[in-house]
């Protein structure tokens, strides 16, 4: 299946999802007014996706900023690698935070929380 | 005009304004305000940590506006903005203010107040699961919000929502949003 490569802008995360590499990224700022617009394509891919996953996915998430409509996106995201995951493959999702920024640290703990995949929270040291 | 929606912002005149718009809110706006603010406070090398929970409060302040103004009354002296808000980031004592206002229809404005007092009511734990029920269990509404809004504002800053809500006319009040985020 052909990747979603998209650049970064001021108001939408770079995205990186390869089937054929197994490792996925989200990075960059996430903060457009409309982010279904946005996050809709990478859920339809995902769900694609999961008929047929390598057996180990990656997945890098290194946000600056994200807004809380976002955020429901985000959980979308997630409850797709969810199900990759309940499907008996290995998923893995890294949580980048700076070392500084408690309020992104808790933002992956509500994920972890929520969702049934090993997360990892991964300090990004200044 | 029942009263100048101005006036609050000069009974409320504490601190150094680094910013003030009034007019339509829109996603082109949003983006210079957020600019204008962010390289302001790059420029008095505010602390990251400060920074970034202001960008943040930002952010949601005017999407907050954004998804959920309502139109202006009829008599109003704006009626060419879809979406007409108020903004005003000020320097103070530790950190700084972001007040927004705009108009709430009379039919709405319980179901804010309401949703503001059981914000402040909660502790920051309440808080917190407010906020993961919300995120998993809320869809996004027609109007484009999430809900949360406010409970992330809550969240981020630590502090009560301080709020006026002030009538127009039988049909309209103004809400005004006053949200203190500090250092700790």
């Amino acid at each position: 299946m052909e990747p979603i490569i998209i650049e970064g802008t001021p108001k939408t995360p770079t995205v990186k999802f390869d089937a054929t590499e197994g490792v996925f990224e989200i990075k960059g700022r996430s903060i457009p007014e409309n982010s279904v617009e946005f996050y809709k394509p990478l859920v339809d891919w995902l769900d694609t996706y999961k008929e047929s996953p390598l057996t180990k996915t990656v997945v890098n998430v290194r946000l600056e900023y994200f807004n809380t409509s976002s955020s429901k996106c985000i959980l979308d995201v997630f409850k797709k690698l969810e199900a990759i995951h309940k499907a008996k493959n290995e998923v893995e999702v890294n949580w980048f935070y700076e070392e500084d920024d408690e309020d992104m640290l808790e933002a992956g703990e509500d994920y972890e929380s929520i969702i049934r995949v090993p997360f990892k929270m991964v300090e990004i040291l200044e | 005009m029942s009263f100048n929606i101005e006036n609050y912002f000069s009974d409320n005149s504490t601190g150094n304004t680094i910013l003030y718009y009034k007019g339509n809110v829109d996603s082109d706006v949003i983006n210079h305000i957020l600019d204008t603010v962010e390289n302001k406070m790059v420029e008095v090398s505010e602390q990251s940590k400060l920074r970034k929970k202001v960008y943040n409060v930002l952010v949601e302040s005017l999407q907050n506006l954004y998804h959920h103004v309502d139109k202006v009354p009829s008599d109003f002296e704006d009626q060419t903005s879809e979406r007409f808000g108020l903004i005003a980031v000020k320097k103070v004592n530790n950190g700084y203010r972001i007040i927004t206002g705009n108009f709430v229809h009379s039919d709405n404005i319980d179901k804010l107040e309401e949703k503001i007092k059981r914000i402040n009511r909660s502790s920051h734990e309440e808080i917190k699961e407010l906020y993961k029920f919300i995120l998993n269990h809320q869809r996004i509404s027609a109007k484009g919000g999430g809900g949360l809004g406010l409970v992330d504002i809550a969240r981020k800053t630590g502090n009560k929502l301080e709020y006026s809500i002030k009538e127009y006319d039988s049909h309209f009040s103004f809400f005004y949003l006053n949200i203190l985020v500090n250092e700790e």
